[in-house]
């Protein structure tokens, strides 16, 4: 059964659709990646599958035992506010399923969690340092620690690599790969990257005007990667 | 040192003043980050104008305990703001500018029209209510008594939340996403910052307490980096600039015989320590840089 199956959605805001018939599903393992250009709605669609925002239409069911709440996030620019005094052990520890008991407090259980995802992002060091005194891509492995905190299953990732330079983008990308291979996280993923996105997605979802859904292989022969590749032309200007 | 300043330091009515102040200092620095960061400040300002508006009211109707109006009313429109401002960010702000305003000119208008007219024969002072008048005139058993209940309940509730406070101040869209309740949890920020307007009334009056919440948490946040310290830090400051507040208003009555307002000391207390934690922020940044 799938993971999570999104049957005929229509998207907008107050009204207006900006995405129509929209369906596609997500398998145990897969590796989805989410292209379009600007403004063509991957973050909203992100946002709905998540439950932030509602679908005009349309239902987003998840199947195989995953529950709304067992979906990690990381958003897109963080709308973390730049000066927030938080350390990165508190940041990571309030990804941790504690969160929604009634208990003031974390578990046992939810440290190790946390210490552990720290340990898997090597960033283990970082713990007790103060969260806006880190680079960018440090911060986006602290938030990609407190995703992982909260899922064993889905990790949605809105731009993971927005910002940051070549070299720091292939270690993020491979940690994100490392994870879905290797401890079986289903990925969906938003990237502008088509290099990347060609080199480890298992399936493509394509928003625009043009709406293409289905496996890598499929969307080489199709007719919407040229669509894309002309956008990612006049995006690297 | 002045004896007669020494016995009064000692008496219960200056210990029980002491007590109720370091309470609601302590109160109202617990939310200070979360009132800065996301952008609540206004939110709590708008409230200490409703509560003025309220209070003026009771005292013109002639209520012994304003604090038992105050206080239900000042909840109330906390959540009606809140839940207005949150579907609609704008609405929402003009909404708490018309209220906010409104309550100023309609208590003052009140007070002013209805000058002596408390029911308890004391005349009340419109800058009490606005800056701050913790006397004995106006501190009764009963409310003494609410204050400390008021203070306790703050303090339990926000031990009792304090995480799910720092998961909604910090990513409020993460908390949801992974299926955090952000609604009730929005929503305990906002009581328990409505609890912190009146309690924070009582001491420095409707117009100071932004400050009381607020400067605590700014100067801690130049020196300390993680949430646990900066909440732990303002509390500190907090009170003890309250209590110093306290003293030197003791001291200038006794030894002076000048009687200066408590609510504006402390803010003034509150606001040396925040440069001085500037200046500390300063020369460790360079430090490390
Ligand atoms: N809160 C909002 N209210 C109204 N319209 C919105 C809102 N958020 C986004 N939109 C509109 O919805 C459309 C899709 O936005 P969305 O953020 O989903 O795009 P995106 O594909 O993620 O773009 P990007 O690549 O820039 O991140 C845009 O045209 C945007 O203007
Ligand atoms: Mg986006």
């Amino acid at each position: 059964m799938a993971l999570l199956s999104c049957q005929d959605l229509s998207l907008g805001y107050e009204g207006k659709a900006i995405l129509e018939h929209i369906s596609f599903a997500v398998n145990p393992g897969d590796y989805l990646c989410i292209v379009g250009e600007n403004g063509s709605g991957k973050s909203t669609l992100m946002q709905t599958i998540l439950g932030l925002h509602h679908p005009l239409r349309g239902t987003v069911k998840t199947g195989d035992g995953l529950k709304q709440n067992e979906i990690g996030y990381l958003p897109q620019q963080t709308q973390v506010q730049k000066d927030f005094p938080a350390s990165v052990w508190e940041i990571v520890l309030s990804g941790c399923p504690g969160r929604q008991r009634l208990l003031p407090f974390y578990t046992k259980e939810d440290k190790r969690l946390a210490l552990q995802n720290l340990e898997k992002m090597g960033i283990t060091h970082l713990k007790k340092r103060c969260y806006r005194e880190l680079s960018g891509g440090q911060q986006q492995r602290v938030l990609l620690a407190r995703a992982l905190c909260a899922t064993k299953k889905l990790l949605l990732l809105d731009e993971p690599v927005s910002g940051l330079d070549p070299k720091v983008t292939a270690e993020m990308y491979q940690l994100i790969e490392d994870l879905n291979r290797k401890e079986g996280i289903t990925v969906i993923m938003i990237s502008h990257d088509i290099r990347s996105t060609l080199q480890y997605a298992t399936h493509v979802l394509h928003l625009g005007a043009e709406v293409f859904f289905g496996t890598l292989q499929a969307y080489l022969s199709s007719s919407a990667l040229v669509g894309l590749g002309r956008e990612a032309g006049t995006s690297h200007e | 040192m002045n004896e007669d300043l020494i016995l009064f330091l000692q008496e219960p009515y200056f210990l029980t003043i002491l007590l109720v102040t370091v309470l609601i200092a302590l109160c109202a620095s617990l939310m200070g980050v979360t009132l800065v960061l996301k952008r609540y400040s206004l939110i709590g300002d708008g409230l200490s104008h409703v509560a003025f508006g309220v209070m003026s009211v009771a005292i013109v109707a002639g209520v012994t305990n304003d604090m038992l109006v105050v206080f239900p009313v000042t909840v109330i429109t906390a959540i009606l703001l809140l839940m207005g401002g949150q579907k609609r960010m704008i609405k929402g702000d003009s909404a708490l500018a018309m209220v906010s305003v409104g309550a100023l000119a309609i208590g003052y208008l009140l007070r002013s029209a209805f000058p002596a007219s408390a029911a308890n024969g004391v005349s009340s002072d419109v800058c009490d209510t606005l800056f701050g008048g913790l006397n004995l005139l106006t501190l009764s058993e009963e409310k003494v008594r609410m204050c400390i209940i008021l203070s306790i309940v703050v303090v339990l509730a926000f031990v009792l939340f304090y995480h799910k406070i720092f998961a909604v101040t910090f990513d409020e869209s993460f908390a949801a996403a992974t299926g955090s309740n952000t609604t009730l949890y929005n929503l305990v920020i906002a009581v328990i910052i409505a609890m912190i307007v009146v309690l924070g009334m009582q001491l420095v009056g409707s117009l100071l307490i932004s400050a009381l919440v607020v400067f605590p948490a700014m100067s801690a946040m130049r020196v300390f980096k993680s949430f646990r310290s900066v909440t732990i830090c303002s509390v500190v400051i907090s009170v003890l600039c309250s209590f110093f507040g306290l003293l030197v208003n003791a001291v200038c009555s006794f030894q002076y015989h000048l009687e200066i307002p408590v609510g504006p000391t402390i803010v003034v207390a509150d606001i040396v320590v925040f440069l001085v934690f500037s200046l500390m922020g300063l020369f460790r940044g360079r430090r490390t840089a």
